[in-house]
Formats: C-alpha cells, sequence, structure tokens
C-alpha cells in the first residue's frame, strides 16, 4: 500500500502528457478528423520546447519553461495545420496525410537538432530550468490522497487536470461543443442547420495540435533533460489508445490517461513488487496496446466513436 | 474540362514537389543543395562527382539495391492490402515479428545451407502473416478499424519480439543488445565479393514476390475479387464474393510481404537476432512506396528503387555535413503530395485550362 501511494506521483507524472494530448485527439476525432499525427505534434512541440529552453535559459530568461511551453502549443498547431489543410480542403485520406507528418516530424526534429546542436539531440538544460515539483501546503496533510494527489506533483499534472474540465465544459455544456460534435457525427445534417463544418474542422484539428505540442513539451521537460529522436517513443500512439479506451469523453481519457500511466510506473518498480517479479519488463510497455484492442473487440457492437470520424467530407452526399 | 490525369503523372509531380521541398530545406538551413544532388548521383552510379579523379565504386551502387530489396516488399504489403480497401499500417509489427521469427529458426535448428534460409524466411512469412491475420480477422468479423489494430500491434510486435529474444536466444556476452551470430547456413549469401557491400540473394525472393503480386492481382479469380472488394465491397458482396475472406486473407498476405522483409533484412544483413529499440521505419517506408508506385507490381518496383536511393543517398549525406534526415523530409512531402492529389488534379486542370487559353481558347 504504502509502495503505491509511493508509485502514485510518478504514475501521474507519465500519465500527464497522454491525458493532454488525448484530450488534443478528442477535439480532433469529435469534429470528424482522425488525427494519427498526435506523435508528430508531440514530437515537434517536445522538440521546441527543449530547444527554446537551452537557449532562453542560457540567458537567463526568466519563466523560460512557460515561454518554451506556449512556444510548443503554437509549433503544434502550426504542423498540424498542414494536417487540416490537405484532410479538410483537400479531400486526403486522413491516415496517409496523418502519417505523412508522423514521418515528416520524425525527420525534422532531428535534421534541426542537427544543425542547431550538432549532434542527434538537443543539448541538455539545467534542470533547475524546467518545472519544478509542487506541494500544496495544507491539502498535502490529509492521510493518504495528500501524498498521493498533493505532494511532488508537477504543476503541469494540475494543468491536465484543468484542460480536462474545460473540454468536458466546452464540448458538452456549450452550443459551441455541440455543433462540433455533431460535425463528427453528421456532417451534412449540420452544414443544413447553418453550421460551417470547415470551421469547426479547423478549430478541432488546431485544438489537437496545440495540445499535443504541449503534451510533447510536458513529456520532454519532465521526463527528461532533452529531445532525441526516441523521445516521444510512440506515446502519441498511446495517446490514441487512451482516447479510444477513455471512449472519446474527457472523463474517460483522464481515467484511461492515469490507468495507462499507472502501467507503465508498475513496469519501472515490477522488480520491488513480489507478485510482478517474474513478469517481463515488456508486458508493462505492451499492456496499453493490448488492452486497446480487447477495448475495441468489447466495444465493436456498440458504437461508441464520433461517426463520421475519418470520412472525408462530401457536402452533396446524404 | 475534367480530364482525367494518369497515377504515373501525380507520382511524378509527388516526387519532383518532394525533392524541390527537400532542396529548398537544406538551403535555407544553409547548407549546398549541390552536394546533396552528388550525393544520389553517388548512390545512383557509384560516381563521385565531388572528386571526378577518383574511380567508379559500384559499392554505392549495390547498398542502394540493397536498401530497395526490404521496402520494396513492405511496399508490396502496403499495396496488396491498399487494393482490398485495406490500409496496412502495421507493416513495422509484420517487419519485426517476421525478423524474430527468422531468427528463431536460425539460432534453434540445425540443417544444410539451401534448405535452413528457405525454412527461416517461410517462417519470418507466416510470422508476418499472422501479424496481418489480427487486424484482418478483427475488421473482418469485428468491424473494427484496421489502422487502430495495425498501429497498436506494431508496438505489441516491439515489445514482444524482445521479450521472446531476451528469454528464449542466447543473447551476445560482450554486447547484451543482441544474439549470438546466425550459423552461415543460415545467412543469406552474398551475391558478389567484388565490393563491401551486403547485397545479398534475398533480391531472389523480392522478385518472386513482385512476379506473385501481379499474377494474383491481375491474373486469377482470387485477385480479381480482392480487388472488386476494395472498389466496392458491398457489390463485391451482392455479387456472391467473399468480402469478409477476402479481407483477413489480403492482410494475411499483406503481412507475410512485411516479414519477409523483416526476415530478408535480418539474415542478409545484421546476421544476428535483434533486439529493437526503435522502429525500422521500413512498415512506413512501405506506405510511401505502394502510393507513389499506385499499388501496381511495376510502379511498387520503381518506387522502391526511388526512395531507396533517397535513404541509401542520405547515408552518404552526412560525408557532405548535411544531415540524413532530410532524406525522411523528401520522403514525408511526397506522401503527402499524394495524399493531397485531389488538390493536384485540381492544379493540373486550372494549368491545361491556362495552356488552351494561350492557344487561343479553343475550349472542346
Amino acid at each position: 500500500m504504502k509502495l503505491i501511494i509511493e508509485m502514485f506521483p510518478i504514475a501521474l507524472m507519465l500519465s500527464t502528457p497522454l491525458i493532454i494530448a488525448a484530450l488534443g485527439g478528442l477535439f480532433s476525432e469529435r469534429s470528424g478528423i482522425v488525427n494519427i499525427a498526435l506523435e508528430a505534434c508531440m514530437s515537434v512541440g517536445g522538440f521546441t520546447a527543449a530547444t527554446l529552453l537551452v537557449i532562453l535559459s542560457s540567458k537567463g530568461v526568466p519563466n523560460a519553461v512557460w515561454i518554451a511551453s506556449v512556444a510548443a502549443i503554437f509549433s503544434g498547431a502550426l504542423l498540424v495545420s498542414i494536417h487540416a489543410f490537405a484532410s479538410i480542403h483537400m479531400k486526403a485520406d486522413q491516415t496517409i496525410s496523418g502519417t505523412a507528418l508522423n514521418v515528416f516530424a520524425g525527420g525534422l526534429t532531428i535534421y534541426l537538432s542537427e544543425i542547431i546542436f550538432n549532434a542527434k539531440s538537443t543539448e541538455a538544460y539545467s534542470t533547475g530550468a524546467t518545472f519544478s515539483k509542487m506541494s500544496i501546503p495544507i491539502l498535502k496533510e490529509i492521510p493518504v490522497i495528500g501524498k498521493m494527489f498533493f505532494e511532488g506533483i508537477y504543476p503541469t499534472t494540475y494543468i491536465a487536470f484543468i484542460l480536462v474540465l474545460v473540454s468536458w465544459f466546452i464540448l458538452f455544456k456549450t452550443p459551441f461543443g455541440l455543433r462540433l460534435r455533431s460535425c463528427g457525427e453528421f456532417p451534412q445534417a449540420s452544414a443544413s442547420m447553418g453550421i460551417n463544418v470547415v470551421k469547426m474542422r479547423w478549430i478541432g484539428v488546431l485544438a489537437s495540435g496545440a495540445f499535443a505540442g504541449f503534451a510533447g513539451a510536458v513529456l520532454v521537460l519532465t521526463t527528461s533533460t532533452f529531445y532525441f529522436a526516441g523521445s516521444i517513443h510512440g506515446l502519441g500512439f498511446v495517446a490514441i489508445a487512451t482516447l479510444i479506451f477513455g471512449k472519446w469523453n474527457p472523463w474517460g481519457v483522464l481515467f484511461a490517461g492515469i490507468f495507462f500511466g499507472f502501467a507503465q510506473t508498475l513496469g519501472l518498480y515490477s522488480s520491488a513488487i513480489p507478485y510482478l517479479q517474474k513478469l517481463p519488463n515488456e508486458f508493462f510497455s505492451l499492456f496499453p496496446y493490448v488492452i486497446t484492442i480487447i477495448v475495441l473487440v468489447l466495444f465493436a457492437s456498440k458504437s461508441v466513436g464520433p461517426k463520421a470520424s475519418g470520412e472525408i467530407y462530401d457536402s452533396s452526399k446524404r | 474540362m475534367n480530364k482525367k490525369h494518369s497515377a504515373l503523372k501525380i507520382s511524378l509531380i509527388a516526387v519532383v514537389f518532394g525533392l524541390l521541398l527537400g532542396f529548398l530545406v537544406v538551403l535555407i538551413t544553409g547548407r549546398s543543395p549541390m552536394d546533396m544532388l552528388y550525393a544520389f548521383i553517388r548512390s545512383l552510379t557509384g560516381y563521385n562527382l565531388a572528386k571526378p579523379d577518383k574511380p567508379i565504386n559500384l559499392m554505392y551502387v549495390f547498398n542502394w539495391l540493397l536498401e530497395a530489396m526490404p521496402i520494396i516488399l513492405t511496399g508490396l504489403s502496403v499495396g496488396f492490402a491498399y487494393r482490398t480497401g485495406l490500409f496496412n499500417i502495421g507493416g513495422e509489427g509484420q517487419f519485426m515479428v517476421g525478423s524474430t521469427a527468422a531468427s528463431f529458426v536460425a539460432l534453434t535448428i540445425n540443417m544444410p545451407l539451401v534448405p535452413h534460409i528457405i525454412l527461416c524466411l517461410v517462417v519470418g512469412m507466416l510470422a508476418g502473416a499472422l501479424w496481418g491475420f489480427i487486424p484482418g480477422f478483427l475488421k473482418a468479423y469485428h468491424n473494427i478499424n484496421e489502422v487502430v489494430v495495425c498501429i497498436m500491434l506494431n508496438y505489441i510486435g516491439l515489445f514482444f519480439s524482445n521479450y521472446l529474444v531476451r528469454t528464449f536466444l542466447e543473447i551476445d556476452p560482450n554486447t547484451n543488445a543482441r544474439t549470438v551470430a546466425f550459423p552461415i547456413t543460415a545467412v543469406l549469401p552474398k551475391v558478389t565479393d567484388m565490393t563491401a557491400s551486403q547485397f545479398n540473394y534475398g533480391f531472389v525472393l523480392v522478385v518472386l514476390c513482385l512476379v506473385m503480386y501481379w499474377f494474383i492481382l491481375e491474373k486469377t479469380t482470387f485477385g480479381y475479387s480482392l480487388r472488386a472488394t476494395g472498389f466496392n465491397s458491398e457489390a463485391a458482396r451482392f455479387a456472391g464474393m467473399k468480402v469478409k475472406r477476402n479481407t483477413v486473407y489480403s492482410m494475411m498476405i499483406a503481412g507475410a510481404l512485411s516479414g519477409a522483409a523483416g526476415a530478408i533484412v535480418v539474415l542478409g544483413v545484421f546476421k544476428y537476432g535483434r533486439i529493437f529499440t526503435l522502429f525500422d521505419n521500413y512498415g512506413f517506408d512501405g506506405i510511401s512506396v505502394a502510393l507513389v508506385g499506385a499499388a501496381n507490381a511495376v510502379g511498387i518496383a520503381l518506387s522502391g528503387l526511388l526512395f531507396a536511393l533517397l535513404k541509401s543517398g542520405g547515408n552518404n549525406l552526412q560525408l557532405f555535413n548535411i544531415p540524413k534526415e532530410i532524406s525522411q523530409l523528401i520522403q514525408a512531402a511526397i506522401i503527402f503530395f499524394v495524399a493531397i492529389q485531389y488538390g493536384v488534379i485540381l492544379m493540373l486542370n486550372k494549368f491545361d485550362g491556362f495552356k488552351l487559353k494561350l492557344k487561343g481558347g479553343k475550349k472542346a
């Protein structure tokens, strides 16, 4: 039990980027565009954040880590606008265009690293420059829960929690959210009600890039000290898994994200836990992917995902 | 005015635009695009334009062909599924399980040279087929999007392969990051000892697969029903074709082709069982190869050679102080331009209209 409490802050640290990126995917898919380029946006976000942090902190700029994070958000949105243009205006196959971005980002970040730092990775930033863990006074005194949620937690984790709440409110409690979601279910009907499908989808896709860019920054800045080719190591795809396991719902995403984060942490701690010692380390790594396939099989008959997601929008189709 | 433009034209435009973008990036980042051209010409001909007095070095040419072998196979893999209306983004996972299965046969079974290699290749292909069966089955009988399942299986393949290799095969004690070397009976022999290139008899399998691909899709009833399924699965079902069975078979064949790619790379280049840290990207290369090659055999062979040129040229680029990732950028741009072919066609039509106006505006 003590171990589980000890593991919790680490699990939260690992689930934070997953939750944020999956929320991005949620906006995109709810508006009807599949974004498998979450991985690409996370890479570019992580690279931008790491590079800026190295440069800014060496010059002693205050709040460098926040400036770097904001830049990461913009870089993610900028990158994903290519995907938005292709899939909304050019009737591109969304999987193909997303794949192009994934290949592109993998190459671009390392290419630029070589140009800027003359190495296959960015330079390392000092750990003092990045996010620092925080504890909330009073609340951390609560037995058990205090140690799990309020002591030694990165501020980004709280931002992720707030983003879950905000996303839920926007998507499910505002007229705007209803319109956006309608574009992912039956865009022709939305258009007939005077909703601008193109605009809604642009908002959805841009949001996904911005969220994923931030997620990449959070991932690199909290779990590493530099960006390299393996920094994101498929977490963009785990974020898609998180989205599916969370049934395309912000609260589901929160739960699924913490669940997968916890699974990764168990992998780190498995040697210390008697029952888990015998399991190979790879088991914990492949866990989220297996769960996702199982979930897909279980939910296959009930269509939980947005109906029109991934389809090319043809305004003349009925 | 809606003239049809051939797939070849669109592919060529995509390639030209992709290369232009690459040149532009090299230029913007302060390197010389001419150096890049030299590197590609060197891969293509073995001739070093930067040092014209040096003789032709065929190693570069063989390395280029060696690089083409696996990506033609993964290209066929993506192409085969594509013709049936499926998107096989799982080549990466199928490649790794194929590679691992071949390593198991290579290290645990004692056999004479030729049968041993053939058995390694066959088992590698079967493992790939199994990895393709899962998304095919789930798509056909549970209506689950094959793209998501394939992506998940890529990572499952990665970790599962590593687990199997680490647990059951003899690990090389010096590096701890790979198995011991394969016995000589399980190594694909080099075609020629003329150069240091590892170019090997795996190319026979590649040619065989190319011919089979063409034959199955274009000349058999089975291939016809696969293509019909890809064209309009409802109509195919109505015409009495077994759409569900076709979906499963198609993904299995696609998986087998990627598995074959994994097997020839591990048996011909590495010659030891691998523990993967990241993807090799052969599966993703296959997507570009198949798309640019318009999913037909000849197109895939040609675009496979083209992308191999980008990759092997990329390796030479390091000498010119240009990061080799530039070839990845070019590749991404080419996929992207193929993806937005709707826009490219619009542009071509506008251009045709413009040409007509110049000729005096005689519109038919």
